[in-house]
């Protein structure tokens, strides 16, 4: 038996726009005598579309009909429409993303965005999502190493590591091929203040309008490049790679070496090739490939293939960002699907105090988040123990639902999400003290954070999971 | 033994041992080597079949270590042990052999009283008479005597939905680890789902084949017994639940349906009770089990 569910990415990033569908197919891959385990078994591009230019209204504001457009002649060409898909993301990067207009877009896109459309935004996420588009993630877990991919778009670097498959450090540079544009003859059409602050340092002035020269040029790409090789640890970091990291950038105090490097973006199409034309994209694009491809960066590590570049992000949007719950778990079908319920995580000691049954300490800490973060529903998240007992389950059932029971308004469900294999157990002892007074969605073998948000869709597989989608940040 | 046949064995050794000569030792001397052989404290030693050392590679030198932590989480497959000369370190063959005897105490041993008065089940015994018979003859583990059918008969609630049997099978250990928490969860789940339980019992020197002759006798719809796995030298505390709709002697065991590897390290207790009472709902909903369930 298996089930495959529509995934479609669309990724608006500061110079291209591109929208992919693929195909995730799930199984069970437990033996017929025992109790199911739901994994998702294959992931399948199975449409990719054009690449186009992002639409601007100006140098600042993304034109959101224009990008509808793209969408939906798109989704006419793959022969699908917004109802047939039931999942994905819509992932804003970049530079774009801090622009103003990012929430207009997305509305603008939400009957694109089907029942179960994530939309999201920030370095956080997408360098990890780049990096799992470009296979630099399954490389570092295939082959038990630390593999680190950069996604060199037009704004921004995106850069994430790998260690055994598992993010250990994260961060966004103000680096990239559309930092500064050139015109056919070295005339400086645009330069942003993070590629004018590397041009400074060097004792170059480049300012809009004024001709410059590829040795010129060659020089600041050259930095970039160095910028790069000292947040690898190659050289010592330097004030200036403080002053262009993202703010929310991991520590990149890395415990184990690099063993491999991949690139992904629209510059790693110029570091994996050789171009002629220099100025073929009328901005330092090809330039920064060369310079990168000529720094330390493939000298002290192995250099990997990426399985997409430029589409590294619209695929890592489209295949990586649903996961699925547990395989035994309790939901109430009605109530489904949800979107963006904020999580409140209940720490290790938090959560010995819900299992020994302290109502009040539990009801204050949710009434304590509900004021705080200005909301009516909650997901209530913990880790959970691996063996626990029938009676701990009746406690912490009994706890957690009283105190969720006395805070949330009547129609408001009681969503439980738990690491350990426990959910089915508590859900079921939640259900039969709320018999029908209250939905209870409990779910399990999902990781959440204070901060994130979860998204829930509707059940899969005869009913025996849920897809799930944990991010960190989101509009609106 | 019996720590005061110890102490007077190693007093008359010692006794001997001075009237041959050795007259050094006093009465003090002899009672402090007593007291020091009886109350020898082992708390010190290493528990070789603890997950703990059991984890930790034996190899030396091994060119990979992460590698190797890696491979052994994934598997309790007796890997990175290293070897002495072409044989077994000494650690490795002890642990194989405390295994080994584990899972034969948990085949020879017997589920305990209080255990089984704790979860207040009334207890019977199959037409075996002893352990012995229970694993040479599993035709009378399948079965019980008149005398018990008809105790069974007066001592449980007829006709229910859904009868619970718990038997020893090939594994106490399995039920000393599981029941407790399996089946409350797997009642209290049954019930409210609108079903009526029956009287759950216990059952001694057991074969899965037991609850078909008991669901005769009670005339349950759905039959469902709780049985220890066969040990193997992984885990000796693996609980399988078989469940049948309108069980009789002789049914094909493809009508049976199987859930296996109820274990900590397997599907937890607690889940494995939440996951049974929709497996029971599915079964009384389509009048079926075992592969007719699957159809």
């Amino acid at each position: 038996m298996n089930d495959s569910i529509l995934s479609v990415g669309i990724d608006i990033g500061t110079s291209t726009t591109q929208v992919i569908f693929s195909k995730i197919v799930m199984e069970n891959m437990a033996g017929f005598f025992s109790v199911p385990h739901i994994s998702i078994v294959d992931k399948e591009v199975i449409y990719k579309s054009d690449i186009y230019t992002t639409p601007l209204v100006n140098s600042y504001l993304i034109d959101g009909d224009k990008v509808r457009d793209i969408v939906a002649s798109e989704f006419q060409k793959a022969g699908f429409t917004p109802a047939d898909t039931q999942t994905g993301a819509v992932i804003i990067t970049g530079e774009s993303a801090r622009k103003e207009n990012s929430a207009l877009v997305l509305e603008k896109l939400s009957d694109f965005a089907g029942e179960f459309v994530v939309s999201t935004v920030g370095p956080d996420l997408e360098s990890v999502i780049a990096g799992k588009g470009s296979g630099a993630q399954s490389f570092s877990e295939e082959n038990a190493c630390v593999a680190v991919n950069l996604d060199i778009g037009g704004g921004t670097t995106n850069v994430v590591v790998f260690d055994c498959g598992k993010v250990v450090a994260k961060g966004c540079v103000d680096i990239g091929g559309r930092q500064i544009k050139l015109s056919s003859d070295y005339v400086v059409e645009y330069i942003s203040p993070s590629a004018k602050l590397i041009a400074e340092k060097l004792g170059l002035s480049l300012e809009v309008g004024k001709k410059t020269d590829k040795a010129e040029i060659f020089k600041v790409c050259s930095e970039m490049a160095h910028l790069l090789e000292q947040m690898l640890g190659v050289y010592e970091q330097t004030d200036l790679l403080q002053q262009i990291t993202t703010r929310g950038s991991s520590e990149f105090n890395l415990s184990k070496p690099i063993r491999a490097i991949c690139f992904s973006g629209g510059v790693a199409d110029c570091i994996y090739n050789t171009h002629s034309e220099e100025l073929k994209y009328g901005d330092i694009g090809v330039l920064l490939g060369q310079a990168i491809r000529q720094g330390r960066l493939l000298s002290d590590f192995r250099l990997i293939q990426a399985k997409e570049t430029i589409r590294a992000t619209v695929v890592g949007a489209g295949s990586y960002t649903t996961s699925i719950s547990g395989s035994t778990i309790s939901y109430c079908e009605r109530v489904l699907p949800l979107k963006n319920v904020p999580v409140l995580k209940l720490s290790d000691d938090e959560q010995k105090k819900a299992f020994e049954g302290d109502i009040e300490f539990v009801k204050n800490k949710i009434n304590w988040f509900m004021t705080q973060s200005d909301t009516k529903s909650l997901v209530l998240g913990f880790k959970g123990y691996r063996n626990p007992g029938y009676g701990e389950i009746g406690t912490l059932a009994r706890c957690i639902g009283n105190a969720l029971d006395s805070l949330l308004d009547e129609d408001e469900p009681m969503i439980v999400v738990t690491e350990c294999d426990i959910a089915k157990a508590l859900g079921q002892a939640m259900g039969r003290i709320y018999n029908g007074k209250r939905d209870i969605i409990s779910i399990d073998s999902i990781s959440v954070d204070d901060g994130d948000f979860v998204d829930l869709g509707k059940p899969l597989m005869d009913g025996l999971v849920i897809p799930v989608v944990v991010k960190t940040l989101i509009f609106g | 033994m019996e720590n005061n046949a110890v102490e007077s064995i190693v007093q008359a050794v010692l006794q001997k041992l001075a009237q041959q000569g050795n007259t050094a030792k006093t009465e003090k001397e002899i009672s402090g080597v007593v007291s020091s052989v009886v109350n020898s404290d082992d708390s010190d030693l290493v528990d070789i079949t603890s997950k703990e050392v059991k984890s930790a590679p034996l190899l030396d030198n091994p060119a990979d270590e992460d590698g190797l932590m890696r491979m052994m989480n994934k598997t309790p497959a007796r890997i990175g042990v290293g070897k002495a000369g072409p044989r077994l370190k000494t650690q490795t063959l002890l642990a194989l052999r405390a295994d080994h005897a584990a899972a034969r105490d948990s085949v020879f041993a017997d589920v305990s009283e209080d255990l089984i008065k704790k979860l207040n089940l009334p207890s019977f015994v199959t037409c075996c008479g002893d352990r012995n018979e229970h694993l040479t003859r599993p035709d009378l583990g399948r079965k019980f005597s008149s005398e018990t059918a008809s105790a069974i008969k007066s001592a449980c609630a007829p006709n229910p939905d859904v009868q619970f049997i718990i038997s020893d099978g090939l594994s106490s250990k399995a039920i000393e680890a599981n029941v407790e928490n399996v089946l409350p969860a797997v009642i209290d789940g049954v019930k409210a789902l609108g079903y009526s339980v029956g009287t759950p019992f216990f059952v001694k020197f057991g074969r899965v084949g037991c609850m078909d002759h008991a669901c005769e006798i009670i005339g349950s719809k759905v039959t469902c017994i709780l049985i220890g796995e066969r040990p193997g030298l992984g885990t000796a505390e693996s609980m399988s639940a078989y469940i049948t709709y309108g069980s009789k002697v002789g049914m094909p065991e493809a009508n049976r349906t199987v859930v296996s590897n109820i274990h900590s390290g397997g599907i937890t207790a607690v889940e494995a009770g939440a996951y049974l009472s929709e497996v029971i709902d599915l079964i009384m909903k389509n009048k079926a089990s075992g592969v007719n369930l699957k159809k």
